[in-house]
């Protein structure tokens, strides 16, 4: 099987002008022929060289992790004011080129501006204008990578949406809220006991999640920008598996309470939980389908752990995956096409996609440790965690293996990442 | 309004500006990240440090010279009979004291999801649970919880370490 396989470090055609050793962590796999990918010319924003963050290179990096683009050094610096030469842009091979500028502004804010052309057709395509903070500058550039992949593709970018993810680090574990580029983590938690299954409500501002803080597993909801949080569910035994429908009125749990791991629905502010499943056996990883009307769960009822599908009150499940005798950790893309789970094949773990609607299957890494994928808002990303180096990492990759890129973020092993819902712009 | 007037003032300081681009027609949107200069912006997130609630270092309770662990096979759930007489001793234990509780912790080796782990971990603990049950300790002097494989207690990805992590502890408070 011929394989092309072509590693290099983002922004290396434009380490000439610029250097950043962030640059030496990030990493985009591309494998595959026949890609399709749209050549993009990069010009680094005038006063980039002075902006805490280097606009362009995490634009370039954002597109360049979608699949969808190929970056292009565009040689010169060119700002939003100025009209570039087509030509030369053409000549370069590139179909479209961003320009802009970043100046610091009397109070401290940062103004960046940035402009889109077309470079096939010689038109402007659009610019934006954002005047933020210097804690938000990745947030601005996110938001630009956002703006170009609408105005080129036609759909919505993911890049402002976030990752959840866990890091342990000695006996320390932490529950991190990052860009989705794996940068800019925050914490959110920090314990002494571990902390799995970070889950994000519907509206992108809580996390469900399981933390043994208090030496068994309880179901927590944390208010994201707050820190508040509330124990949902702390029953009996072991409680964990945490899944929002998608009207972010309950939540579909994992509960040892009666016995075994059910499946139970409760109501994100806590209360009594209403049992979904009744097996002699474990069912587990709750999630539900994009329209709320099914849940996607894992069961060894017929002896090996597979996963099935049920409504969402409770009824009769449907066995949905068929090869291989180990089947976990189903996560749906949110168009509803698509079902992401771990297959393990030979003593390997190994990321699958299955085409819903015809039941094809595709295993689309080479990795043999994958772990809890979960997909991108627009349904084009899966990010999921995988061993890397010995080291646990996380990982994003195109629905069809192709491009993968590894997040880069904090020290340690990374973990149980989670991709967040789209975030209406606040005011 | 407000919105609308930001676009105007864009389109008005980059018409100032000597391009010899027209850009009256020009589309410009402003999708400001923040209108407020404090310093942590939108995307700031607020942390929190959680204590360790119920330690147990330090504590010794339990039957004296008997151990608190029990190990398992690969893919199997059931207590090995040659754990009867630990069984026994913690069921004397508890009997004997009616105000004792035990956590009956389930853990896994380190292969595959946490959350399944954790309900295979469930599947120890209850094992455990109900053969002190069948030795006369009452449900509620017993809880049984999971673990997963998130609590090794041996470092590895190896058979040795396998072994050692397949286990149920018995944790008194």
């Amino acid at each position: 099987m011929t394989r092309h396989l072509l590693r290099f470090s983002l922004g290396l055609l434009t380490a000439g002008l610029l250097a950043l050793p962030t640059w030496a962590q990030f990493r985009v796999e591309v494998s595959g022929v026949g890609l399709t990918q749209v050549p993009i010319a990069f010009a680094p924003l005038r006063g980039e060289e002075a902006s805490p963050q280097k606009i362009s290179t995490i634009v370039q990096a954002d597109l360049e992790r979608s699949g969808q683009f190929r970056g292009v050094s565009a040689g010169v610096v060119l700002d939003e004011t100025q009209r570039p030469d087509i030509s030369a842009m053409r000549q370069k091979g590139a179909d479209a080129l961003l320009t802009g500028s970043i100046s610091r502004m009397a109070d401290g804010r940062f103004d960046v501006r940035v402009r889109l052309w077309d470079v096939v057709r010689g038109q402007e395509l659009g610019a934006m204008s954002y005047t933020v903070v210097t804690g938000d500058l990745r947030l601005a550039s996110h938001r630009i990578s956002d703006f170009v992949y609408e105005k080129l593709t036609g759909e919505k970018g993911v890049f402002s949406t976030r990752i959840a993810y866990v890091t342990k680090a000695g006996a320390r574990f932490n529950l991190w809220v990052a860009d989705s580029d794996g940068e800019n983590s925050q914490s959110a938690l920090a314990s002494p006991e571990p902390i799995i299954s970070p889950s994000w409500s519907p509206s992108g501002g809580q996390l469900a999640y399981v933390s043994f803080e208090s030496r068994k597993p309880v179901v927590y909801v944390h208010d994201v920008s707050t820190g508040k949080r509330r124990v949902v569910a702390n029953f009996r035994g072991s409680n964990s598996a945490p899944s929002w429908s998608p009207d972010g009125r309950s939540l579909a749990v994992t509960l040892s309470r009666d016995g075994g791991s059910q499946l139970f629905v409760i109501d994100p502010s806590g209360g009594e939980p209403r049992r979904l499943t009744q097996s002699s056996g474990i069912d587990t990883e709750p999630v539900f389908s994009s329209d709320g009307t099914a849940i996607y769960f894992v069961s060894d009822r017929g002896g090996a752990p597979q996963i099935y599908r049920m409504p969402a009150m409770g009824g009769p499940a449907n066995r949905v995956t068929f090869t291989g005798n180990y089947n976990i950790s189903p996560a749906l893309s949110p168009d509803g096409r698509w079902l992401a789970y771990i297959s393990r094949i030979g003593g390997a773990f190994k990321l699958h996609v299955m085409d819903i609607a015809s039941g094809n299957v595709a295993a689309i890494t080479e990795s043999s440790r994958d772990e809890r994928p979960s997909f991108a808002p627009n349904s084009r990303l899966i990010v999921y965690a995988t061993q890397q180096d010995g080291r646990e990492a996380l990982m994003t990759t195109t629905l069809d293996g192709r491009i993968k890129a590894r997040l880069s973020g904090q020290n340690g092993d990374l973990r149980e990442p989670h991709w967040g819902p789209f975030i209406k712009a606040q005011p | 309004m407000k919105k609308l007037l930001s676009l105007l003032s864009i389109a008005a300081v980059l018409s100032g500006c000597a391009s010899g681009v027209k850009l009256d027609d020009v589309q410009v949107e402003d999708r400001s990240g923040s209108n407020n200069a404090n310093a942590s912006g939108q995307s700031a997130v607020a942390s929190l440090n959680s204590r360790n609630l119920g330690a147990m270092q330090g504590i010794k309770v339990g039957p004296v010279g008997v151990d608190h662990i029990i190990y398992f096979e690969l893919d199997s759930y059931s207590v090995k009979s040659e754990y009867q007489p630990v069984l026994d001793a913690h069921a004397r234990y508890l009997r004997a004291d009616r105000n004792r509780r035990v956590n009956l912790e389930g853990h896994t080796d380190e292969r595959g999801g946490s959350e399944y782990n954790l309900a295979l971990g469930q599947k120890r603990s209850d094992a455990v649970r109900r053969a002190l049950a069948a030795l006369g300790v009452p449900e509620s002097q017993m809880e049984a919880v999971s673990f997963g494989k998130e609590k090794p207690v041996a470092q590895g990805s190896d058979e040795s370490a396998y072994t050692q992590n397949r286990r149920a502890a018995l944790n008194y408070q």
